[in-house]
């Protein structure tokens, strides 16, 4: 059996549906919500990266590289929130934040 | 034969670690998955042919922001145990939702076609006679530059926002101040006094100064 798009869509897609379920799993943990977060633009990136390697066109993955980028600025902006956060609040539980009564 | 068995092997690893991250008590451990499935999607962009992307996302996502979630995860001493209340209250509603969209999905994956004009459409064809690396830079510098400056841009804004979030002044350094130095009058720290002989004196301690309160603090 040879390994076409179809095996890295069904990859990509349990990807995804596993970082949505950590998302819903652990909705107090911010950390882990963004490590959810993480695995989702990974499964986007699988797919992008499974498109261009069947239609052999290579903007899938110059978007994919983009979507990295992306993905590192907002980690990197997320857990400096989080630091913040904690640093003023004592916690980083999701249901504490309520400053702004969102 | 060898390619389709390491597809299967990595792609099962990285389900496998990906459902740990999600699901394991420790943070700590959450993290060290999550830098496992990193690892074993690098090996998918591999054989998928994406050599830079599998390269990037090694060093980019495995030496950077994993080790960035490690380090934030280790700094916040946070009662992690507390965080896990309701987690079983929460697994039905996530497991429902996964696999609505999950189905969903399954039927796209297994009904969908490739238009038959899509290859006509390619915006830029992969060059068959240049490695991956290549081809990629032949784009990036040429025809998207704008947007990989614009992605430059996008990290730079990520990190001076980043210093300036966690930027902390720490006001208890002793470096001197020059201007307070010069500033500063012998009537704000002597007292002369004219002491009676054989009668002692009282002690007036003199006004102290803003430099002395900060660093008896």
């Amino acid at each position: 059996m040879t390994i076409g798009l179809a095996q890295y869509l069904t990859v990509a897609a349990l990807l995804l549906v596993i970082g949505i379920f950590g998302i819903f799993m652990n909705r107090k943990n911010i950390i882990v919500i963004m490590m959810s977060i993480e695995l989702i633009l990974l499964a986007a990136n699988l797919n992008f990266i499974a498109f261009s390697a069947a239609l052999h066109d290579m903007v899938g993955q110059v978007f994919a590289m983009f979507v990295l980028t992306v993905a590192a600025a907002e980690a990197a902006i997320g857990l400096a929130i989080v630091v913040v956060y904690f640093r003023n609040r004592g916690s980083i539980e999701v249901e504490d934040v309520t400053v702004m009564k969102g | 034969m060898i390619a389709s068995i390491i597809f299967y092997i990595a792609s099962g690893i990285l389900l496998l670690s990906a459902a740990m991250v999600v699901t394991s008590r420790n943070p700590v451990h959450s993290v060290l998955f999550l830098i496992l499935a990193f690892i074993n999607a690098a090996v998918l962009f591999l054989l998928a042919g994406a050599e830079f992307l599998a390269m990037v996302l090694a060093i980019v996502y495995i030496g950077a922001v994993a080790v960035l979630f490690l380090f934030v995860v280790m700094m916040l001493d946070v009662n992690f145990a507390a965080l896990r209340e309701g987690y079983q209250r929460y697994a039905p509603v996530g497991a429902l939702v996964g696999f609505v969209l999950f189905a969903e999905l399954a039927l796209v994956v297994m009904n969908f076609v490739i238009a038959p004009g899509a290859a006509v459409l390619r915006l830029s064809p992969a060059p068959g006679d240049v490695t991956n690396t290549v081809a990629l830079g032949e784009l990036i510098y040429t025809r998207y530059i704008l947007l990989f400056q614009l992605s430059g841009m996008v990290l730079l804004v990520a990190m001076i926002g980043a210093i300036v979030l966690t930027h902390r002044d720490r006001k208890k350094s002793l470096r001197p101040d020059v201007a307070r130095q010069q500033a500063r009058q012998v009537a704000d720290t002597l007292t002369m006094v004219r002491a009676e002989f054989g009668a002692g004196v009282k002690l007036v301690s003199p006004p102290a100064t803003p430099q002395a309160e900060e660093i008896s603090q």
